[in-house]
């Protein structure tokens, strides 16, 4: 937290891009994830039960264009045995080869399929691709203590249907508070129980939607434990660094300015 | 080097000396490194060091980048993606040099509001803004064109926003922007000239870089007082001015390591906050952003841009007089650049005989309200164009204008300033001596 406070400090002055947006927006409410913050890191069942609920329900319309299948057993995800994985890509859809000129089985080191549904954007970067939180007046100072907001945004969209629909031209419009606009076009994806987790952890419709959600940010996201171990080494090193320059600094003018006192 | 008289270089062993007749090379660097510098000099004088480390950051990982990046419109996200997930170190690269261009502009802004402030644009200092001014200009040009590369949603309606400015210019407008693009929207082609203009203008930037650290080392230092130091002897120079080595490098490098330890933390934790969202949407020509917003260091300038609709009465003005060829965008592409026009003739528009603005005190309120102005104009540039804040933007854009215009020509004349110290000497002393004896 003191680390974030000390950040707004020095950005408060740049205010943020990612701000941009007017509150024009649907709700979103806040999740404590186990990755937020400079401490946070990614709980490897949670991202396995998203797996599982992305595979389940998701993959039947969205893709991960940009997911290579092999990083699920990588260091600092879902860390899937990598028999598991090579399992997981065999059951995929066959993917194009164009050495073979024709169709075969995936392997782990080919992508995530595409999108089978044509209005449904790809989920590889989703988390990163929406911002949950503007304000204040649009300056995106709060983005500081809560961050962007991506996947509680996705959280928001799972859990804020209303159960109101509309149509208009010829398309079913379900209502959605926290969708831009307040109508969106994909009917409600989960409604609570609608997979079984292996170990047994809560199937109800929030569990779900947070699992995904936490599932998601790992696919958009994959290198975040090491990007913040690179940050801590980095701030900590730094931090000795400028310590050692500030007595190195003081010692070198302390003559200069002792002759400035006897003036 | 001319300048401030101080000890030069002397080859001492035979070698030395056999190099030194054929390459003064070592006198180059102890002269440049061994500069006498004004003892005075605040933590505002540190932004020339972050500024240069910046510009090797950004060198040094775009050219790695640039390792793993296709530069194919069909390519061009996945490749970043690529960059993102499979290149070794490649997320890291990626973000120091997207969160570097960041601190590059924050830094700048706080060097050109320094130079502002304590007068360093004005005589004898001149080319040394001038070539800033440049310098800032082809920084604003690179970091544009770099923007654009990732190829997202934003990268995208930000290239075909802006290089539409130049077609907002009467008559030969259409052309140039055609000629911009390599073709009537921005395509292959557009990707293509800027990844390469985006290689090559760092460069550029680094020779001038060369040519403005030459200028103010011929010209010595502006300091706090805006006194000039004193060049009868080399003692009188002493007394005020100490060795850039060690002196001022291990300050300035104590400045950098605080600072990047703040940079780090915004890598390490939360390296996609002063981007924008939309951007890790793959560009796509069919399908227009809800607002289209450039990066946060154009923001202020974007206000201004956007400011000048047609209702303005001044827009009208010109529309009229000049026969409907100025019309409500192309004024506000000339306001844009009008902008920045105006800080690089700041030497001329200042008509005060006291250089620093330690000693002005009315030019200190109106110097305040610019800096205020500017972060209003940041934020206006981010929100949508439409009432309330068009109306704000363009009294920012107003307060820009009159600060150059007519308050900074007034004030010379109208203003009283205060007496500052004979000597650097004196100001360093006074700072540091008896009186303040705490330190």
């Amino acid at each position: 937290m003191m680390k974030k406070l000390t950040l707004s400090a020095l950005t408060a002055l740049g205010l943020s891009a990612g701000a941009a947006m007017a509150a024009e927006g649907g709700h979103t409410h806040d999740v404590d994830f186990s990755f937020e913050g400079p401490f946070g890191s990614f709980d490897q069942m949670q991202l396995q039960r998203g797996l599982q609920v992305y595979t389940e329900v998701c993959s039947a319309c969205h893709g991960l264009r940009y997911v290579p299948i092999r990083t699920l057993s990588d260091e600092g995800g879902p860390e899937l045995p990598e028999d598991q994985v090579r399992a997981y890509a065999a059951n995929l859809s066959e993917i194009m080869d164009p050495e073979l000129d024709d169709f075969r089985a995936r392997t782990p080191n080919d992508h995530f399929p595409m999108s089978s549904l044509e209005n449904a954007p790809d989920l590889s970067l989703m988390a990163k691709a929406r911002a949950g939180y503007h304000g204040p007046y649009g300056t995106g100072l709060s983005q500081l203590f809560n961050g962007i907001g991506g996947p509680e945004h996705i959280v928001s969209i799972l859990t804020g249907y209303t159960g109101e629909e509309k149509e208009e031209a010829g398309t079913i419009y379900y209502e959605n508070t926290a969708f831009a606009g307040g109508w969106i076009a994909m009917a409600p994806p989960l409604m609570g129980e609608d997979v079984e987790f292996a170990d047994g952890h809560s199937n109800e419709l929030h569990h779900e939607a947070e699992d995904v959600a936490a599932f998601l940010t790992w696919a958009a996201e994959p290198k975040m434990m090491a990007r913040k171990q690179v940050g801590f080494t980095a701030v900590l090193f730094l931090v000795i660094l400028s310590v050692l320059l500030y007595l190195t600094n003081k010692a070198i003018w302390a003559p200069i300015k002792k002759r400035a006192k006897e003036a | 080097m001319a300048g401030i008289p101080h000890d030069h270089y002397e080859p001492k062993t035979g070698i030395e000396k056999w190099v030194h007749t054929r390459l003064p090379i070592v006198a180059l660097v102890y002269d440049t490194i061994m500069i006498p510098t004004p003892k005075n000099l605040n933590w505002m004088w540190i932004w020339g060091i972050i500024l240069t480390f910046c510009l090797a950051l950004q060198i040094a990982t775009g050219i790695v980048l640039v390792m793993h990046y296709t530069p194919h419109v069909d390519m061009a996200f996945a490749s970043v993606e690529h960059i993102m997930r499979d290149v070794n170190g490649g997320h890291m690269l990626r973000y120091l040099h997207m969160n570097g261009a960041s601190l590059f502009f924050f830094a700048v802004y706080l060097h050109i509001f320094r130079g502002l402030y304590y007068g360093s644009y004005k005589a004898p200092r001149e080319i040394t803004w001038i070539i800033g001014m440049l310098i800032y200009l082809l920084m604003m040009g690179t970091g544009f064109m770099g923007y654009v590369l990732p190829w997202g949603q934003m990268s995208f309606w930000g290239a075909t926003v802006i290089t539409g400015l130049f077609g907002a210019i009467p008559f030969i407008g259409e052309p140039i922007q055609t000629w911009l693009l390599g073709g009537p929207a921005v395509d292959n082609a557009t990707l293509n000239r800027f990844f390469s203009l985006h290689y090559l203008l760092p460069f550029v930037i680094a020779g001038l870089v060369l040519v403005h650290i030459w200028a103010f080392h011929n010209t010595g230092n502006n300091n706090p007082t805006g006194v000039d130091v004193r060049r009868g002897s080399k003692e009188e120079a002493k007394k005020d001015t100490v060795p850039f080595w060690p002196y001022f490098v291990i300050k300035d490098l104590f400045a950098l390591a605080v600072i990047l330890a703040v940079f780090f933390a915004i890598v390490g934790f939360m390296p996609n906050y002063l981007g924008h969202p939309d951007n890790y949407i793959e560009a796509n020509p069919l399908a227009t952003p809800a607002h289209i917003v450039p990066e946060w260091y154009f923001l202020p300038f974007y206000a201004i841009l956007r400011a000048f609709t047609a209702d303005v009465w001044v827009v009208m003005f010109a529309n009229w007089i000049t026969g409907g060829i100025v019309d409500a965008k192309f004024f506000g592409v000339l306001a844009m650049f009008g902008a920045i026009i105006a800080m690089a003739l700041t030497p001329w528009l200042d008509t005060s005989s006291v250089r620093s603005g330690r000693y002005r005190p009315m030019f200190k309120w109106w110097f305040a309200l610019l800096c205020i102005d500017f972060i209003v104009l940041m934020w206006a540039g981010a929100m949508p164009a439409e009432p309330p804040y068009s109306t704000i933007s363009l009294i920012g854009a107003a307060y820009w204008f009159g600060y150059f215009f007519v308050i900074l020509p007034l004030l010379g004349v109208i203003e009283k300033p205060t007496t500052p110290p004979a000597t650097i000497e004196e100001d360093f002393d006074a700072h540091y001596g008896k009186s303040t004896a705490a330190e």
